[in-house]
């Protein structure tokens, strides 16, 4: 399928897990999230809910270190990708977050061209090769499929593009580094029904390739795509893991009462 | 920003609301000021064309100064103008954009070091020019060496203009949204290419419009000059040669050498011609960036 020339994934590229131990994380005195343990099996969509201001965010931010950028934010527990222990001194911060990709909510191509948008993240890899370049450029267009609605205006700007087409591409400037991982914050939140729909299918159809975890606001998404599913709640005004398990078993027999009452939407 | 006509340029929806009562007054107000603003630069134009247009021939911009500017053309004047400008430019640009990155995406807002450097800033764009000139003479001039010579003028230009350049780049920067250097964070992204080819390139028209300003004020600055590139009205043969630039060779027609008013009027025309055509041309290039290479909106 991919020429290697090309390709930054390796033979054994496989996705990876992500286990989280004992993760307490805080904004100066605002501890966000505390003591929350789980372990996001490899290949599979993962799911995690709760209502607002539980830190769901904040946990993919601490998964490809993007908390660094946040000042006063503080993180300790360990993090593993793979076999890497991502809070470890000397981690290759530019590698780590090639290997586990993130989409925002609100779609953010860059303000250039949409060949540019895929490009360029490739060539700070090193690939400098054109036909390299064009050929993963339609590779991970085709996955998200938006070639069919761009290949005639490939070097016009992305912000024309719909918001749903942005936020393929922006999934699609994520998938074209090869990632293990990647987290997905609300990604259909800000798009209308129809294009949300269109991301939801996509985002389905990375099971199995990428290691998917996502955080969504829509109980009947993470009821749709999701192999497990978490719920966050805040505790004592940190956010908490609550239940973490199975899809099935989680909303047909939730443990938690907080989990029911959610559920229910007796809560949240 | 997107295609489909959903969004209306914001500027005509103020314009498109139904009127209230009496705002007619507030309407002709707004449209007065307007008005006056384009009529004083027409006045100064109309005047100019007026006084300067007869005297504004091809002699005129390539010959060389004579009888004290009373007669002869403006040649060296307008080359000495542009590699003062030139060296103002080489010296403020790439200091003061670099200064605008360390604020803008280095500093946090409120930190100790984005304060101290944005107070030197306002005070700095607040001293008078001639406090410029006096500075640029004792430190360019005289200690550096440079005597009275286009580097020397082009430098305290330089300083004079950099706090205007470095709050211009420093605000365009801001202005680009942070949800590109997440998603240049979350791409695995050096800073530095971030800025490169995302931040830079994003700002750009901020960039130039701050540019356009620097032009416009080193075109038209005489006091720092008058004691740093000095009056010498020959075609300069390096930068540490005296130059004239053509602020101090009008200055020095209109209040030193009577006669030289009409000279004076077509030097005047020369320069405003000259921040015309610069300043649209910057335009002009901005908007063919945009469309060709940054392709934004």
């Amino acid at each position: 399928m991919t020429t290697p020339c090309c390709s930054r994934r390796a033979e054994d590229h496989h996705c990876a897990s992500v286990v989280i131990d004992a993760l307490d994380l805080s904004y100066g005195a605002r501890q966000v999230l505390r003591r929350v343990t789980m372990t996001v099996p490899p290949c599979g969509v993962t799911a995690i809910i709760g209502p607002s201001g539980c830190g769901k965010s904040s946990l993919l931010c601490a998964i490809n270190r993007l908390t660094d950028l946040i000042p006063g934010c503080r993180v300790s527990g360990t993090v593993r990708v793979g076999e890497t222990s991502i809070y470890d001194a000397g981690t290759d911060l530019i590698e780590l977050r090639r290997r586990v990709g993130m989409v925002f909510q609100k779609p953010n191509p860059f303000p250039l061209s949409i060949r540019r948008n895929i490009e360029l993240p490739l060539r700070e890899t090193g690939i400098r090769d054109k036909a390299c370049l064009a050929e993963a450029t339609e590779r991970v267009l085709r996955d998200v499929g938006l070639f069919a609605e761009v290949k005639d205006r490939l070097d016009q700007p992305a912000l024309r593009l719909s918001g749903g087409q942005q936020q393929r591409l922006c999934i699609a400037r994520a998938l074209v580094l090869e990632p293990r991982i990647i987290l997905f914050d609300e990604p259909c939140s800000a798009l209308d029904p129809i294009a949300s729909a269109v991301v939801e299918e996509l985002i389905a159809g990375l099971r199995g390739s990428y290691t998917v975890l996502i955080v969504t606001h829509n109980l009947a998404q993470a009821r749709r795509i999701a192999d497990q599913v978490g719920l966050f709640w805040v505790m004592e005004d940190a956010g908490e893991l609550v239940e973490f398990g199975e899809r099935e078993a989680f909303f047909e027999h939730p443990q938690h009462d907080l989990t029911k009452a959610y559920l229910s939407g007796a809560k949240g | 920003m997107s295609e489909g006509g959903t969004h209306t340029d914001a500027r005509l929806v103020l314009a498109r609301l139904p009127r209230g009562r009496g705002e007619w007054v507030v309407s002709w107000l707004l449209a007065g000021t307007a008005a006056s603003v384009v009529s004083v630069f027409l006045c100064i134009l109309a005047s100019l064309l007026h006084r300067g247009m007869s005297g504004l021939t091809l002699d005129f911009l390539l010959g060389v100064v004579r009888d004290a500017g009373r007669s002869g053309g403006i040649g060296p004047i307008i080359v000495s103008t542009l590699w003062i400008l030139g060296v103002c430019l080489l010296a403020a640009l790439p200091v003061g954009l670099g200064t605008a990155i360390l604020l803008a995406e280095f500093s946090a807002s409120d930190g100790m070091l984005g304060k101290v450097v944005r107070i030197s800033l306002d005070v700095l764009a607040g001293v008078p020019s001639i406090v410029f000139a006096l500075f640029g003479n004792a430190f360019f001039c005289i200690y550096l060496g440079f005597g009275f010579s286009i580097l020397a003028g082009g430098m305290t230009l330089a300083c004079m203009v950099l706090p205007f350049w470095i709050r211009a780049a420093e605000l365009s920067l801001r202005a680009v949204p942070n949800d590109y250097r997440l998603a240049a964070a979350a791409l695995g992204m050096s800073r530095h290419r971030l800025i490169t080819r995302i931040l830079l390139p994003t700002a750009a028209p901020g960039l130039l419009a701050g540019l356009v300003l620097v032009v416009g004020r080193a075109l038209s600055e005489t006091a720092p000059l008058l004691l740093t590139s000095g009056y010498v009205t020959r075609m300069p043969g390096s930068v540490y040669d005296s130059g004239r630039s053509l602020a101090v060779h009008i200055y020095d027609l209109s209040m030193n050498v009577p006669g030289g008013e009409a000279n004076a009027a077509s030097a005047s025309l020369v320069l405003v011609v000259l921040l015309v055509v610069l300043n649209s041309g910057m335009t002009w290039l901005s908007e063919r960036f945009l469309h060709g290479r940054v392709l934004q909106v």
